[in-house]
C-alpha cells in the first residue's frame, strides 16, 4: 500500500463527495444566478461603451463633414456677393456713361441749333444794315444832288458835312 | 504605500495569531502527556504537530479544551449511523472507544472498528465508509456560503443598478478579478468560444482562492488545510479532466489516437504517450495545487515550531520574522496558484476544442 505511507496523499471518500456536492452546488447556482448575469452585465457594458464611442466618433466625423459644407457654402456666398457688387458697379458705370453721352448730344444740338439761330439773325441783321446802308446813301446822294445844283463850295461842305453824319452805328 | 504598510500589518497580525495559536495548542498538549503515560521519548514531535495541523479532522479546535465537535457519518454493512465526534472523547478529553453498530475509535484522526481488546479491526474498518462531517468539509462549506452570499450580491447589485452605472463596493472589487480570469485566462486560452466555460473557471478560480485565503487565517474559521487536502484538488482536477474530456473534439482525439502527420511507427509509438498525457494532465494539477498549498502550510508550521524545538521563547525572535516572510509569499502563492489551476484548466480545454487546420499546414510545408 503505497498511498498508506503518507496519510496526506490519501484522498478520503468522504471529502471527495462532500467537495464533489459543494463544486456542483457553487457551479450551478453561481453559473445561473451569478456569473451569468454578471457577464451579460459587464458585456452589456462593454458594449455600450463601445456603441458609444462609436457613436462619437461618427458624430465628430458628421460635425467635420457639416463645417465643411458651411465653409463651401460661405466662400460660395463670399464669391456671388462679389460677383454681384461687381455687376451692379458695371450698371451703375454704364448708365452714367449712358446719362453723360446722353447729355453731351444734347448739349451738342442745342449748341448747332442755338448757333444755327445766331447765324440767320446775324445774316438777316446784316442784310437789313446793307438795306439801311442802302437806302442812306440813296437819300445822302439825293440831298448831295439837290445841293450841287446850287452852290459847288457849299455843296463840299455839306457833303463832308453829310460824310460827318453818316455814322454807321 | 498604505496599502502595502496594512497589509504587512494584517500579515503580521495574522502570524502572531498562528503563533498563539501553537503555542495555545501546544500547551494543551503538554498536559495531556503525564495522563497517556511515561512517554519520556514523546516530548515533542515536530513531524506529528505538523502533520496534526494539516489534516483533516473530526473535531474542528477553536482554543484551549474548546473545539467544534462535528458529526460523524458512518455507512457500515449494517446501515446508516450518525453521532457526535465528541462521543469520541469523555469528560478528561481522552479518547474512548464509541460503542455503535460497531465498536469505533479514532485512529490518526481517523474512525476505525476496533475490536475488545483495543487493536484495529482492518477488514471491518476497510468496509466503513466514512462520510463525515470533517473539518474540512465545514471549511468547505463555509468557503461555499461566503462565495454564495458574494457573488449573489455581487450579480445582485449589477441587476439593481444595471448597466449605465459604475460598480460600487463589493461589486467593484470583485469585477476586476472577474475581468482578469475573463480577459487574461479563458479568453487568450480557450478563443472564441470562451464565454461557454466562464461558469466553470470562475467558480473553480473563486473556490480555490477562498480557500487559500482561509487556510491563510489561523483561527477559526480559517487555519483549514482545505485546498492543501488531496481530496479537495482531487475533486477539482477531476471536475477539469471530465469538462476537457466531454468538450473535446474530433481533432483532440485525433491528436490522441492517431497524431497527424506522423509516420505510422511513430503513431503507434505516441498513441499510449498521448493517452498517459491525457490522465498526467488533471494529476499534475491535482498534485501542484496540493504540494504548493500543503508546503506552505508547513513551512510556516515548521518555523513556528522552532520555538518549541530550541525550547526558548529566543527563537521567537527568529522564527516569528521568517514566519511573516513565509506568510506573505504565502498570499502571493494563494493567488497564483488560483490563477495557474485556472490558467491550466483554461488551456486545457482550449487544447481540447482547439480548432486544428492540419490540410492547410501540409501545404505550406
Amino acid at each position: 500500500m503505497l498511498l498508506e505511507i503518507n496519510p496526506l496523499v490519501l484522498p478520503d471518500i468522504g471529502l471527495v463527495f462532500w467537495n464533489t456536492v459543494a463544486f456542483l452546488v457553487l457551479v450551478i447556482v453561481l453559473g445561473r444566478f451569478a456569473w451569468k448575469p454578471i457577464l451579460k452585465a459587464i458585456n452589456d457594458r462593454e458594449q455600450g461603451i463601445e456603441d458609444a464611442l462609436a457613436k462619437a466618433d461618427k458624430m465628430k466625423a458628421d460635425m467635420a463633414a457639416m463645417q465643411n459644407e458651411n465653409e463651401a457654402m460661405l466662400a460660395k456666398a463670399r464669391e456671388e456677393r462679389s460677383v454681384m457688387i461687381r455687376e451692379a458697379k458695371d450698371t451703375a458705370d454704364k448708365m452714367v456713361a449712358e446719362a453723360k453721352d446722353k447729355a453731351r448730344a444734347e448739349y451738342d444740338r442745342i449748341v448747332a441749333e442755338a448757333q444755327t439761330a445766331i447765324t440767320q439773325q446775324k445774316n438777316a441783321a446784316l442784310t437789313e444794315v446793307k438795306n439801311q446802308v442802302g437806302s442812306l446813301v440813296v437819300e445822302v446822294a439825293e440831298k448831295v444832288l439837290r445841293r450841287e445844283l446850287a452852290n459847288k463850295a457849299e455843296q463840299e461842305s455839306y457833303i463832308r458835312q453829310l460824310a460827318d453824319g453818316v455814322k454807321l452805328n | 504605500m498604505a496599502f502595502r504598510s496594512v497589509k504587512s500589518l494584517l500579515v503580521a497580525a495574522f502570524s502572531l495569531f498562528l503563533v498563539l495559536f501553537s503555542v495555545s495548542a501546544l500547551a494543551n498538549e503538554n498536559p495531556q502527556e503525564p495522563a497517556a503515560g511515561a512517554h519520556e521519548a514523546k516530548a515533542f514531535n515536530v513531524t506529528e504537530t505538523i502533520l496534526d495541523h494539516i489534516k483533516d479532522d473530526h473535531s474542528w479546535h477553536l482554543w484551549g479544551h474548546t473545539s467544534i465537535h462535528l458529526p460523524v457519518i458512518l455507512k457500515t454493512d449494517k446501515g446508516w449511523e450518525v453521532f457526535s465526534s465528541g462521543k469520541f472523547m469523555n469528560e478528561h478529553h481522552e479518547q474512548i472507544v464509541y460503542h455503535g453498530n460497531y465498536d469505533y475509535k479514532i485512529i490518526a484522526g481517523k474512525v476505525k472498528v476496533v475490536q475488545a481488546d483495543g487493536t484495529v479491526d482492518a477488514v471491518a474498518s476497510g468496509r466503513l465508509w466514512d462520510f463525515s462531517i470533517t473539518k474540512n468539509v465545514t471549511a468547505v462549506m463555509f468557503s461555499v456560503t461566503v462565495l454564495l452570499l458574494v457573488f449573489l450580491s455581487v450579480a445582485r447589485a449589477y441587476r439593481k443598478t444595471g448597466v449605465k452605472s459604475a460598480p460600487k463596493g463589493l461589486q467593484s472589487f470583485m469585477e476586476p478579478i472577474i475581468l482578469f480570469v475573463r480577459d487574461e485566462v479563458a479568453k487568450p486560452n480557450i478563443g472564441h468560444k470562451y464565454a461557454k466555460y466562464m461558469p466553470f473557471l470562475l467558480t473553480i478560480f473563486f473556490l480555490i482562492l477562498i480557500n487559500n485565503f482561509l487556510g491563510l487565517i489561523p483561527f477559526f474559521p480559517g487555519g483549514t488545510n482545505v485546498s492543501g487536502n488531496i481530496a479537495f484538488t482531487m475533486t477539482l482536477a477531476v471536475c477539469v479532466f471530465i469538462v476537457v474530456n466531454l468538450s473535446g473534439n474530433k481533432h483532440y482525439w485525433q491528436h490522441i489516437f492517431w497524431m497527424p502527420g506522423m509516420p505510422v511507427v511513430m503513431k503507434l509509438f505516441l498513441a499510449p504517450i498521448e493517452l498517459i498525457g491525457v490522465f498526467t494532465k488533471p494529476v499534475s494539477l491535482m498534485i501542484r495545487l496540493f504540494a504548493n498549498i500543503t508546503a506552505g502550510h508547513i513551512l510556516v508550521l515548521s518555523l513556528i515550531c522552532l520555538i518549541f524545538i530550541f525550547k526558548t521563547v529566543v527563537a521567537s525572535t527568529i522564527a516569528v520574522p521568517f514566519a511573516v516572510f513565509i506568510g506573505m509569499i504565502e498570499l502571493l502563492v494563494a493567488f497564483l496558484q488560483a490563477f495557474i489551476f485556472t490558467m491550466l484548466s483554461a488551456m486545457y480545454i482550449g487544447m481540447a476544442i482547439e480548432e486544428h487546420h492540419h490540410e492547410h499546414e501540409a501545404a505550406h510545408h
